[in-house]
């Protein structure tokens, strides 16, 4: 495989109908490793987020303008099919939403199974344990994988979800808050498994929560918003210790530093 | 009211202004109403059912299998019907519950959202159209032109029991009356389906379609598990309106009273409920006993259908 090449991010503006979200993001996400995005409620960070992998345009009448390159090719190009998109760059919810219906086996596999793709039954087992095991799950339920992925807790599910996320081996992992619904020690089982996720894959992660950004990530995006009404901008982005020791804009001090948002 | 509330409400002078029965007329007022409609319910249920009872003993008693000596037969003159009945509305069943899931994905998952709305409005109001009015409909508009597709089932598919026999215009068979019944009830399965299918939560679906899922594969994965005990209640509902279903299938139907299982020919089925709005007027005695008698099982059988329904949907419901 080729050496992985970085996400970049071209004058893209997002909106929801008229409404201009997020104005002209200009940005190079480095890959194989945590690029963290903060700043306060609705700046657009989010939103941003689901543009890498053309979830966004899934909410009825929002699009996006501009180019979003990965491995080279513009996602955002008419040729482009988004399903295709969404199979080399995953995602992870803010609430861990593995599907009610399947057992846990299943679920790590649905991703796997779509599209009429063919695996064969010692196939599937494997990759169900590699998944799982990549998403330090599999001690915890190997015994029981085909029991109801909803009988496991929050943590567990969030996990299974990252299991199903790196199951169908994407390039990208997005992750939208993925602890915000959690308790602090499957926080941490999170935390642990993101910094093992980016010796594989390239993870860009939105979370609320500074201290975690400052943990997990080797590089942090601030977004802000002007104002209600007004579009999201990305002020800056760089290393995460100079983000949060010496950022180069007084905005971000700000707010890093608990004077605002 | 509110004169009789304010007086037995104003505590005594002397007493401390917090004692009190901790009854007040209004609420046992309310508390009375509200059981006593609940109770109504139960008594209307009731006086039916023994209305049904009592009124069908005349028949049963004189019938061959009470009294050994008759010559009517209880069993000969209801099993044909309730036969006819229960085929009619099974094979309506097969023609709508396909159809209306298909609208109803079509209405929640596909239309463009203003002709969702309008396509939602018109599914309604078929469901408000008088079945008389399909009756007329089907008998006069219908049955003719299904009159070439029941030549083709009959000449190429003929070897299926279901299209065997002789059809002969008009075309006023058991296949006809499915086909009204089927558009009858299409509107009520429709509309609960694309009810349950909107209730799938976003969180799922998105899950489906960040993992790379088509459209169709995200309905397959979510859309459809998540509303299939509301299909299967829907289906029931439509069941029960189809086995009750008098007009349409008394105005298209040319009766009969055989176990035949060839729906394309004519005056073979006919239907509980038809056959009691066309024999009623004229009956009498024992007659008029014996078409209650039908009433009876009609009425029993819906309620079977209806348990089961209940019984289905409390066993595939969402787990979550």
């Amino acid at each position: 495989m080729a050496a992985p090449q970085p996400i970049n991010v071209e004058d893209l503006n997002i909106y929801y109908g008229d409404f201009l979200a997020v104005e002209g993001v200009d940005v190079q996400i480095r890959p194989r490793s945590v690029t963290a995005l903060i700043g306060p409620s609705g700046c657009g960070k989010s939103t941003f987020l689901r543009t890498l992998n053309r979830m966004h345009e899934v909410i009825p009448g929002a699009y996006a303008k501009g180019k979003v390159e990965i491995n080279g090719e513009n996602i955002y190009d008419s040729r482009v099919d988004p399903v295709n998109v969404r199979r080399r760059v995953g995602m992870v919810f803010q609430k861990a939403n593995p599907f009610p219906t399947m057992s846990i086996r299943d679920n790590v596999l649905a991703g796997v199974k779509l599209n009429n793709r063919r695996i064969s039954r010692s196939a599937a087992d494997d990759l169900a344990e590699r998944a799982l095991k990549g998403a330090n799950l599999w001690n915890e339920v190997k015994d029981r994988l085909d029991k109801p992925g909803m009988g496991l807790s929050g943590g567990q599910q969030q996990r299974l979800c990252i299991a199903r996320t790196i199951a169908v081996q994407p390039e990208v992992v997005l992750m939208d808050e993925p602890c915000s619904a959690l308790d602090p020690i499957s926080t941490l089982a999170i935390e642990d498994l993101i910094h093992e996720l980016k010796q594989e894959y390239t993870i860009v992660i939105v979370t609320h929560n500074m201290q975690q950004a400052s943990r997990v990530s080797d590089r942090t995006g601030f977004f802000n918003i002007a104002g209600t009404g007004k579009p999201g901008h990305l002020i800056e982005i760089d290393d995460t210790d100079t983000i949060f020791t010496n950022p180069a804009n007084k905005e971000t001090e700000d707010y890093i530093s608990g004077r605002f948002g | 009211m509110s004169t009789t509330d304010l007086e037995s409400d104003s505590p005594a002078p002397q007493t401390s202004s917090m004692r009190g029965s901790g009854r007040r007329v209004g609420d046992s007022v309310f508390s009375y109403l509200s059981v006593g409609s609940g109770l109504l319910i139960f008594l209307t249920l009731a006086a039916v059912a023994i209305f049904l009872t009592s009124e069908s003993m005349p028949a049963v008693i004189a019938s061959q299998e009470f009294s050994g000596t008759s010559e009517f037969s209880l069993i000969e003159v209801t099993l044909p019907l309730v036969y006819g009945t229960v085929l009619a509305s099974a094979i309506a069943l097969v023609i709508a519950i396909p159809i209306s899931i298909g609208i109803a994905l079509f209405i929640s998952h596909f239309a463009p959202r203003r002709l969702a709305s309008g396509l939602g409005y018109m599914i309604d109001l078929l469901a408000a159209v008088p079945s008389v009015v399909y009756g007329l409909w089907g008998g006069i508009w219908l049955v003719p032109k299904l009159e070439p597709v029941y030549v083709f089932l009959n000449t190429y598919f003929g070897w299926i029991p279901l299209f065997a026999g002789e059809p002969t215009a008009p075309m006023r068979n058991l296949a006809s009356a499915s086909v009204v019944l089927a558009v009858m009830v299409l509107p009520i399965i429709t509309a609960v389906s694309r009810e349950v299918f909107l209730q799938t939560p976003r969180l799922q679906e998105e899950a489906a379609l960040a993992l790379g899922a088509t459209r169709w594969e995200t309905i397959r994965t979510v859309v459809l598990p998540f509303g299939r005990g509301g299909v299967v209640a829907a289906s029931m509902l439509g069941l029960g309106r189809a086995l009750g279903e008098t007009m349409a299938v008394l105005m298209i139907l040319a009766p009969g009273a055989t176990f035949s299982l060839h729906i394309l020919e004519v005056g073979r089925h006919n239907s509980i409920a038809a056959n009691i709005a066309s024999k009623q007027a004229e009956a009498s005695g024992v007659d008029m006993s014996l078409l209650i008698f039908t009433g009876l099982v009609l009425f029993v059988l819906t309620f079977i259908i209806n348990a089961l329904a209940r019984w289905i949907v409390a066993r595939s419901g969402p787990k979550s």
